[in-house]
């Protein structure tokens, strides 16, 4: 305890501490999570990561499941997509331009610097090949440059989508291709002046005929204005066709990872919640998308929870706040999310991968870690499962931090890690002896 | 000492505000004038925070606390030095002791002005208000003690 204190105390480099609240637990996860009071001190708690290299060691996974860095040195992986000739492409990028208004900004923006990776983002697309299939991805080329923080990825049929974190853009693309063919043509602009949160999800319909961005709120609770939060915290839906586009579902404050359900074709996303209210508040969560839906941002969470540092309130918004469905835990940052499939393994084999990048504005670091929800149909059902861990050791130094996770229908798991920018590639180890 | 600023002082008179007639002391009523006025700046940035919602004045607010607290460090350390050069001590004690609380009240005010929009409210608007009564007292005792030094 006392070291923590030290620790939270140093962050600021303040003798004043407001360093304080319980650990997680499970009582937090699940469908119907138990919610604190809102508390804050006159300084956020903080413990923000401490990067190390990797050396020999790796992330652990579960029993029967091994692990490999198929691509590193990359610069700022983010999400990735698996292309129908198994070929993967990973998007590079740092994004966001949002200027400092407060002397705090300043503060904050240098201590949160500390625990990401110091390379330059890419803005670029990596092609990985495994030509052989011997799981060595023996190819790593730039698939496409001169993008603007690319994050979200979608192929349909020959379309290459690629949301910018100011555009969605679309590639022809050949099955085979190593490197795009030209400049990519606009589909439509995405919200993005400010972008405080700068990240554009990216899921395309299982027909293939809308595509579905997730885009942040441009602000943790408002203090940017209510004027910078148009258009912003919601899922648009997009016609692949035209470009014309709407509002899907709003008050979602940070959708950074979208998927459709395999069976039941409904759009998922995991959200991240709110900050400075608690080590235990707001849980980020996985939820079921429903068209027209509000989920809370900003006036509530989770449901019908008011957050009084909204003015002017909205009592109408709050009563209409839709309640997630799953929450993940409070401040673990969650980031990648995919649905599994048959050939992950029996353990593995109904539910959502999460990659959680972990958090840095709580005492007791959480997140650092991919999960697996389990679901039964269609919805989830019971404990997540970790997945893959070790990102962050037990020697307190974090030497990865997962974004997107994506499932190879071969049977693998890619996770980008945006820390130690490394690719990872986790399968089954009855699949390898199979072969 | 010079002996121009003996003249102003009858002889008979102990010299009991020395400073008074230094650089230090214009150079003090400039920054302890530039602390008054970047606290009013804040606390009147509060209060139409307060009455409008309109988010940019609470980040006036806090860059107005920041520069004052800036300045009040310097306000501080020449009423340090006054301190340690007067002969009489009361008042600029009571003065130092109050322009510290009044900073110190100044930086709790500046962490309440750090928090995400309205959590800020009311407290922020309050601390702003008692931080610039505790400096304008100061200041005036301060200054008053120097104007009768000066004029006796």
């Amino acid at each position: 305890m006392k070291r923590r204190a030290a620790a939270c105390a140093a962050a600021l480099g303040v003798v004043l501490s407001a360093c304080g609240g319980g650990d997680p637990g499970s009582f937090e996860v699940g469908p119907d999570p138990e919610l604190p009071p809102p508390q804050r001190g006159l300084l956020p708690s903080m413990t923000v990561a401490e990067p190390a290299p990797w050396g020999d060691r790796q992330p652990t996974v579960p029993e029967g499941y091994t692990i490999a860095a198929i691509a590193t040195d990359l610069a700022i992986p983010r999400q990735t997509l698996v292309l129908p000739n198994g070929d993967i492409l990973v998007a590079e990028g740092r994004g966001g331009n949002a200027p400092a208004l407060k002397p705090k900004d300043v503060i904050a923006g240098y201590i949160k610097a500390q625990g990401t990776t110091a390379v330059e983002g890419g803005n670029r697309l990596t092609l990985l090949r495994d030509g052989d299939g011997d799981g060595t991805y023996e190819v790593q080329t730039v698939f496409a440059e001169n993008l603007n923080a690319p994050y979200g990825l979608a192929l349909v049929g020959n379309a290459l989508y690629v949301a910018n974190q100011d555009a969605l853009v679309r590639f022809a693309y050949r099955e085979g291709q190593t490197r795009a063919a030209g400049a990519p043509v606009k589909v439509t602009d995405l919200p993005s002046a400010i972008n405080h949160h700068w990240t554009k999800a990216l899921a395309a319909s299982p027909d293939g005929r809308f595509l579905y961005v997730g885009i942040g709120s441009n602000s943790n609770i408002t203090e940017r204005g209510m004027v910078a939060e148009v258009d912003r915290a919601m899922i648009w839906e997009i016609e692949a066709a035209t470009g014309r586009h709407k509002p899907y579902a709003t008050g979602l404050r940070n959708p950074t990872a979208l998927a459709f359900h395999p069976e039941t074709g409904e759009l998922w996303a995991v959200v991240n919640e709110r900050d400075e209210i608690g080590p235990n508040l707001v849980p980020d969560y996985l939820t079921s998308v429903r068209e027209g839906g509000f989920y809370g941002w900003p006036y509530s969470y989770w449901g019908q929870n008011v957050d009084d540092r909204v003015r002017p309130q909205d009592p109408a918004k709050v009563a209409s706040a839709i309640v997630p469905d799953y929450s993940l835990g409070s401040h673990v940052a969650a980031l990648g999310l995919d649905f599994s499939t048959p050939a992950m393994g029996a353990g593995f084999a109904e539910g959502a991968f999460v990659g959680e990048h972990g958090s840095w504005n709580r005492k007791d670091p959480v997140g650092y870690k991919v999960i697996f929800v389990p679901f039964r149909g269609g919805r989830p059902a019971g404990q997540p499962i970790d997945f893959v861990t070790g990102f962050r050791g037990e020697d307190g130094k974090t030497r990865g931090r997962p974004v997107g996770v994506t499932v190879d229908p071969r049977g693998a798991l890619i996770v980008a890690d945006d820390l130690s920018n490394t690719v990872w590639r986790v399968t089954p180890r009855s699949r390898l002896s199979q072969r | 000492m010079p002996v121009t600023a003996d003249r102003t002082q009858p002889s008979t008179r102990p010299d009991t505000h020395p400073v008074g007639r230094s650089w230090i002391r214009p150079f003090h009523a400039l920054l302890l004038g530039g602390t008054l006025s970047l606290f009013l700046g804040a606390l009147l940035s509060d209060i139409a925070y307060y009455r409008s919602y309109e988010i940019q004045w609470n980040n006036f607010a806090s860059w107005l606390i920041a520069g004052a607290l800036a300045v009040g460090v310097l306000v501080l350390l020449s009423a340090i030095v006054d301190l340690a050069r007067a002969a009489w001590r009361g008042r600029p004690a009571v003065y130092f002791v109050l322009l510290l609380v009044a900073w110190v009240a100044g930086f709790v005010n500046a962490l309440v002005h750090a928090k995400d929009a309205w959590a800020s409210m009311p407290a922020g608007l309050v601390l702003s208000a008692i931080v610039f009564v505790l400096a304008c007292v100061a200041a005036w005792l301060g200054f008053s003690a120097l104007r009768t030094g000066e004029v006796r």
